[in-house]
């Protein structure tokens, strides 16, 4: 039992939370902005696939890491762009729709790796971003290793946290949005274009949620596995939900996520006689209680889901 | 007497008569030709299991021994299909894998009984065309163990699997027994992750053991040697040698051949014998289904004598390493 609470002292299981977090933050951030401005994108886990695809065929090609991150979110988008299409101006159902893009970009993406590299005993790899040491910073007790000895795009995806949050609660750019998720008539009646928002948003989002594919195989790791985003596109929904729709309660349910993750990893060689399944299963478990305490109050946006028409009344 | 034929028999005695050079001629190609086999793999072809049978086949093919085509990424629900379109494209060999299609597969096999298959499966043979294969280099795992045993400070020894399956328990029962004979009071750790294919998630499970004192980790799952690089501790590889792609952390490996197993399903087709049986034994190191590959300069030398006698006593069937099926702890 102490050893079990021990284990929350450690720097590495904080460092470990971070890490195990960060492709959920962008993704979840994505699948926000999209269903704010009224479109659920269930195309995530393809997107997502796309995204550690093109982001490690790009620095496999010799692009920088950054570059590599910048095509993964293009290619995020034009896949966004397509979904919205479907569902924004054609008003198509956006479950199916969703779906169907996660079939196609996951299948996609697994062509186009075939295309080019071929079969060998192993896949190959690229030089992945490395922990980021800050002078002085990296070098202060506990904090130092935890927050300061990341990798660059998990401060990215912290940044693009604490942005979107910004940018929704306290710009016209995000009331907009968000009221093309409420009451795109309100929007049209200010004049503005709700079709061009929503699209707008769900093209933004759907390279965010890109970005948290390419950290798996630019970051976690150095190499692509058609299977590897392992259901990680769900997990966002299913956070986006459960954080009510708002971006700090989304990057926290993704950090509680990961915290749990990270602590029954550990656990497990501590605890014994308990079946592997249990620890398994504890984060999405716990995950559903303490979100389900948080966000009693959560709703969900007036529009979402329902395709606006002009004209229409 | 007069010889009238029914009309019906007419035309079954010209069609048996227009088949037999057919016959004859397939009856030539068993001999002489190479084995037609098609691979149907779940996975794609460079996962470190499908690889090790897919280069297998590749240099059989090489060898003038089978043509090879295969498809590869075939998910479950369109499994059977497949098996069944390279079985109608005539196909001699279907090789696969049925551990998640059992039922399916095995029912393909009795709609083409002229069809040799062989498939991974949990399950054992069926009739006389469906034969089964099992995934055996813990041989090679044991004497990573003995090796690995010598090089630890900490005495505690890691490792990361998918799922508890048979295949997957026995290997690392298997190093952890290696270890054992070396090593009485060596302390174990084992996490599963729960998914075949999440390298990011079996290096944090990895870098959670080293975390709790393993200084020495055995990788069934691609990951695990990547914390070990970047904690700056050693790996053992399973199934592929994982050397070239971590040079200074994984000092060796427990090598999987799959040449053996297709040498004796091919000769089996040539001679006509019934191929509804066991190859799993077409694994083990008495036929060089696998091997040990590890790096002398990382391993103190005084590992390596105790380490090749115990090979040799394996070879010679002198010492069976033990099959333990349970769920490591």
């Amino acid at each position: 039992m102490i050893e079990a609470l021990e284990i929350l002292t450690t720097a590495s299981l904080w460092a470990a939370v971070l890490r195990i977090a960060t492709p959920l933050i962008f993704g979840a951030l994505g699948a926000l902005i999209c269903e704010r401005s009224g479109v659920l994108n269930l195309g995530i886990e393809g997107i997502m696939t796309l995204g550690a695809m093109i982001a490690w065929l790009a620095a496999y090609q010799g692009a920088d890491l950054w570059v590599a991150l910048a095509a993964a979110a293009a290619a995020g988008a034009c896949f966004g762009l397509l979904h919205a299409v479907l569902t924004v101006p054609l008003g198509l159902s956006q479950h199916v729709s969703g779906l169907g893009i996660t079939l196609f970009a996951s299948s996609f993406t697994y062509y186009v790796y075939r295309l080019v590299v071929v079969v060998g005993d192993a896949p190959p790899t690229i030089e992945p971003f490395r922990p980021l040491a800050i002078p002085g910073l990296s070098d202060l007790p506990f904090v130092g290793p935890v927050v300061f000895a990341q990798t660059a795009p998990t401060y990215a995806a912290l940044a693009a946290a604490g942005l979107c949050a910004w940018i929704l609660a306290r710009t016209p750019l995000g009331l907009a949005v968000r009221m093309a998720g409420e009451n795109p008539h309100a929007v049209e009646a200010q004049g503005l274009n709700p079709l061009s928002i929503r699209t707008g948003a769900v093209v933004v989002g759907s390279a965010l949620m890109a970005l948290g594919g390419a950290f798996l195989t630019t970051a976690a790791f150095n190499s692509f596995f058609p299977q590897m985003v392992q259901g990680r596109g769900w997990i966002c929904i299913a956070l986006v939900v459960f954080a009510g729709w708002r971006p700090g309660k989304a990057l926290l349910g993704a950090l509680l996520f990961a915290f749990f993750d990270a602590y029954q990893l550990r656990l497990q060689h501590v605890v014994e006689g308990l079946p592997y399944q249990l620890f398994l299963m504890a984060p999405y478990l716990l995950s559903i209680v303490a979100l389900i305490a948080v966000a009693r109050r959560g709703r969900a946006p007036e529009a979402l889901m329902a395709p606006y028409r002009r004209g229409e009344r | 007497m007069p010889i009238t034929p029914s009309r019906r028999q007419l035309l079954a005695g010209a069609a048996t008569l227009l088949a037999t050079p057919a016959i004859l001629r397939v009856r030539r190609a068993h001999a002489a030709d190479p084995v037609k086999v098609a691979g149907v793999h779940a996975s794609p072809v460079e996962n470190a299991w499908n690889s090790r049978i897919h280069s297998a086949m590749q240099a059989a093919a090489a060898d003038g021994l089978i043509t090879y085509e295969f498809s590869e990424g075939v998910s479950a629900t369109d499994y059977p299909r497949a098996m069944r379109e390279y079985a109608e494209a005539g196909a001699q060999l279907v090789w696969g894998e049925s551990y998640a299609v059992e039922r399916d597969a095995r029912a393909v096999a009795t709609d083409y009984p002229e069809t040799a298959f062989l498939m991974g499966s949990s399950g054992g043979p069926q009739g006389d065309n469906f034969g089964v294969f099992g995934t055996r280099n813990h041989e090679a795992a044991y004497l990573a163990g003995m090796l690995a045993a010598k090089m630890s400070q900490t005495g505690t020894f890691g490792s990361v699997g998918g799922y508890p399956i048979p295949e997957v328990n026995m290997l690392i029962n298997a190093f952890r027994a290696g270890v054992s004979e070396v090593n009485p009071d060596a302390k174990f750790l084992n996490g599963f992750i729960g998914a075949w294919f999440d390298p990011a998630k079996a290096k944090e499970a990895a870098l959670a053991q080293i975390d709790a004192g393993a200084d020495i980790l055995f990788g069934e799952r691609i990951g695990t040697a990547d914390a070990a690089k970047e904690a700056g501790i050693k790996a053992v590889g399973s199934l592929i040698d994982y050397t070239p792609r971590y040079p200074d952390t994984v000092f060796a490996n427990a090598i999987w051949n799959y040449r053996p197993t297709i040498d004796a399903i091919v000769k089996d087709i040539a001679e006509g014998a019934a191929t509804g049986r066991d190859y799993t034994e077409y694994s083990f190191m008495k036929y060089g289904g696998n091997e040990l590959v590890f790096v002398e300069s990382m391993v103190p030398a005084d590992a390596i004598p105790a380490m090749q006698e115990k090979q040799a006593a394996i070879q010679a069937g002198a010492f069976d390493v033990p099959i333990d099926e349970s769920e490591p702890a």
